[in-house]
């Protein structure tokens, strides 16, 4: 009985939870304010981006700026297609990140499925030179796929920078993966019932690999939508610009003179990345962390 | 499954042709190239290892490869202790919202391209009109030259690039944390181990392996810098924020000195060869596996 007594005595059940409620509650405060500070920090430049494209040009550089724009104003935005091809860096934008993304999934479709379900002589050695590739930094080979596109007669085309970009390592790896993940019983049953190998592998199982494509493609648009070193090199003519050279260039030509049609490209070159974001943040983050550590 | 010998070069053409012809075959000319002096228009000249020697009397070269390195060790440290940081304070127990709205907000940069994010980062920064100096001078502090001056250029440079990448390690880290059994803070709780101490003694040791990968990754990436000094700079003041693939890209692509450019290209891949396996060497030591 005693000794039962005594510990509920020094630590009454009523005192102690509440004393430690209360201290959790101080770091939970603490731990909040530094993620919200840090939240501003990320999305302020952004949100101070979107609102100075809505006012007026004359006004981008008043100070104290206004926070918002009481009187939203589309100028800049209706300035920004007069001023910069912007319909014609949007398709084109739009034509290279979507060729290459549909071209990657369909390469490493291919190649994911020979490595992970057929057979064939030097198969181990075949992945481990493209797994390798990875490790290869785009600068040391840019300067031999210049002098190739420009042998090839592709300078300054969309091509260049389609071509280079239709294979993928990191695809192939991914879809390997997927393909290891479905059995091989699959296949002999698509035999049995006829189907031919091209049959199988395009009726039964890359539509089992929808997730893993999922995966490739949404990676593929982000990075091509987003790229600005190879378009740099590989386009010399402005009608053949994406729209990240296209943004840089407008404002090299114009200085800081009307800065918010400068941002309203920027913010209109952001609406696709934003849908995917919204739309395909889970596929993303599974994609850019796939495939590292464990 | 049984198939024709020749059946699975018919899935791998697309891949196998393509790599070969954009990657394989560039890796080895730009070896080639790098000993020859070529400018496109007159024959190219074997020069033996003099585009590799510029390294030691190149001034330009030489300060841009250094700008990178010292690049690489502050914003590598900035976003690996940032993102590690929040990471930790994401994992303790946060309504669920609150917590997938931090975790969308950090990696929402992710997914803006860095060239448009140089180029409103630049109206940010503008000594005169920028909203940065516009905030600071609220607390008294004097207009700072953020994009005419060596320092602050460097700032703004690894501000931006950190701000933009961050996010990435710290999805990486998220997963490590979630890998980490709370069975091992349950019974080191029991022992009486306080927050501090389980993070030193759990956390991090656990951790080890995504802190390798995520360093690996962010190192690779930071050597690559180009697009915020191309456009926040364009490597100014002088040289002061020229970075190693900038120089790459000016001696290529302005100069016309192919086979300077592929060299400079070789010795880049060379340094980011030597890191990432001394990390991995090191990674023996300092990384503990489960």
């Amino acid at each position: 009985m005693t000794t039962t007594l005594e510990p509920r005595r020094t630590a009454s059940p009523r005192t102690r939870p509440a004393a430690r409620r209360r201290r959790i509650d101080w770091g939970m405060t603490g731990r909040i304010t530094v993620l919200v500070i840090t939240a501003v920090f990320v999305i302020g430049p952004v949100l101070w981006t979107l609102s100075t494209s809505l006012r007026l040009p004359s006004e981008a550089f008043s100070l104290p700026p206004s926070f918002l724009p009481l009187h939203p104003d589309f100028t800049s935005y209706a300035q920004v297609f007069q001023q910069l091809n912007m319909a014609l860096l949007v398709l084109n934008s739009a034509l290279v990140t979507g060729i290459v993304a549909l071209g990657q999934m369909g390469t490493a479709a291919l190649a994911g499925y020979a490595f992970a379900q057929l057979e064939f002589k030097g198969k181990k050695a075949l992945f481990s030179v493209i797994l390798a590739t990875m490790m290869v930094p785009l600068q040391v080979t840019i300067v031999p796929v210049f002098l190739l596109i420009r042998g090839m007669g592709l300078s300054d085309t969309l091509l260049a920078l389609i071509l280079p970009a239709l294979p993928t390592a990191f695809g192939t790896f991914l879809m390997r993966q997927y393909f290891l993940g479905l059995p091989p019983d699959l296949a002999e049953a698509a035999a049995i019932d006829g189907a031919t190998p091209w049959r199988t592998f395009r009726s039964v199982y890359a539509p089992l690999a929808m997730p893993g494509l999922a995966i490739v493609g949404i990676l593929a648009f982000n990075y091509h939508w987003n790229e600005f070193f190879r378009p740099l090199i590989l386009t010399i003519s402005e009608q053949n610009f994406t729209l990240p050279l296209g943004l840089v260039s407008l404002q090299g030509n114009m200085g800081t003179g009307s800065i918010s049609v400068v941002l309203a490209g920027v913010i209109l070159s952001m609406i696709p990345a934003f849908i995917v974001f919204i739309f395909g943040q889970r596929t993303l983050r599974t994609g850019l962390t796939s495939g590292l550590g464990k | 499954m049984k198939h024709q010998r020749w059946l699975p070069w018919v899935f791998l053409a697309p891949t196998a042709l393509g790599m070969g012809l954009f990657t394989l075959i560039p890796i080895v000319a730009s070896i080639v190239l790098a000993f020859f002096q070529w400018d496109i228009i007159t024959p190219p000249k074997f020069v033996g290892f003099a585009n590799f020697a510029t390294v030691a009397t190149d001034s330009t070269v030489q300060v841009s490869f250094l700008n990178t390195i010292v690049f690489v060790i502050v914003a590598v440290a900035l976003q690996l202790g940032i993102s590690l940081g929040l990471a930790v304070l994401l994992t303790e127990k946060l309504p669920n919202w609150l917590r997938s709205f931090f975790r969308s907000a950090f990696f929402f940069p992710l997914v803006l391209s860095a060239a448009s994010v140089s180029v409103f980062m630049k109206y940010l920064f503008n000594e005169k009109f920028g909203v940065v100096n516009w905030l600071l001078s609220l607390i008294n502090v004097p207009a700072v030259p953020w994009l005419t001056s060596p320092a602050g250029s460097a700032v703004v440079i690894i501000l931006v690039y950190v701000w933009q990448n961050f996010g990435f390690s710290f999805l990486l880290f998220l997963g490590g944390l979630a890998s980490i059994p709370t069975e091992t803070y349950e019974a080191a709780s029991l022992d009486g181990a306080t927050g501090w101490r389980k993070l030193v003694q759990i956390t991090l040791p656990l951790l080890s392996p995504t802190t390798l990968v995520a360093s690996v990754m962010a190192i690779i990436s930071a050597l690559q810098v180009f697009d915020q000094p191309y456009v926040l700079t364009g490597g100014g003041p002088g040289d002061s924020t020229r970075s190693a693939v900038m120089v790459i890209f000016e001696t290529a692509f302005q100069r016309l000195e192919f086979g300077q450019g592929a060299a400079l290209g070789v010795i880049l891949t060379i340094i980011i060869m030597l890191i990432t396996a001394l990390q991995f060497r090191l990674s023996k030591r300092f990384v503990f596996y489960q």
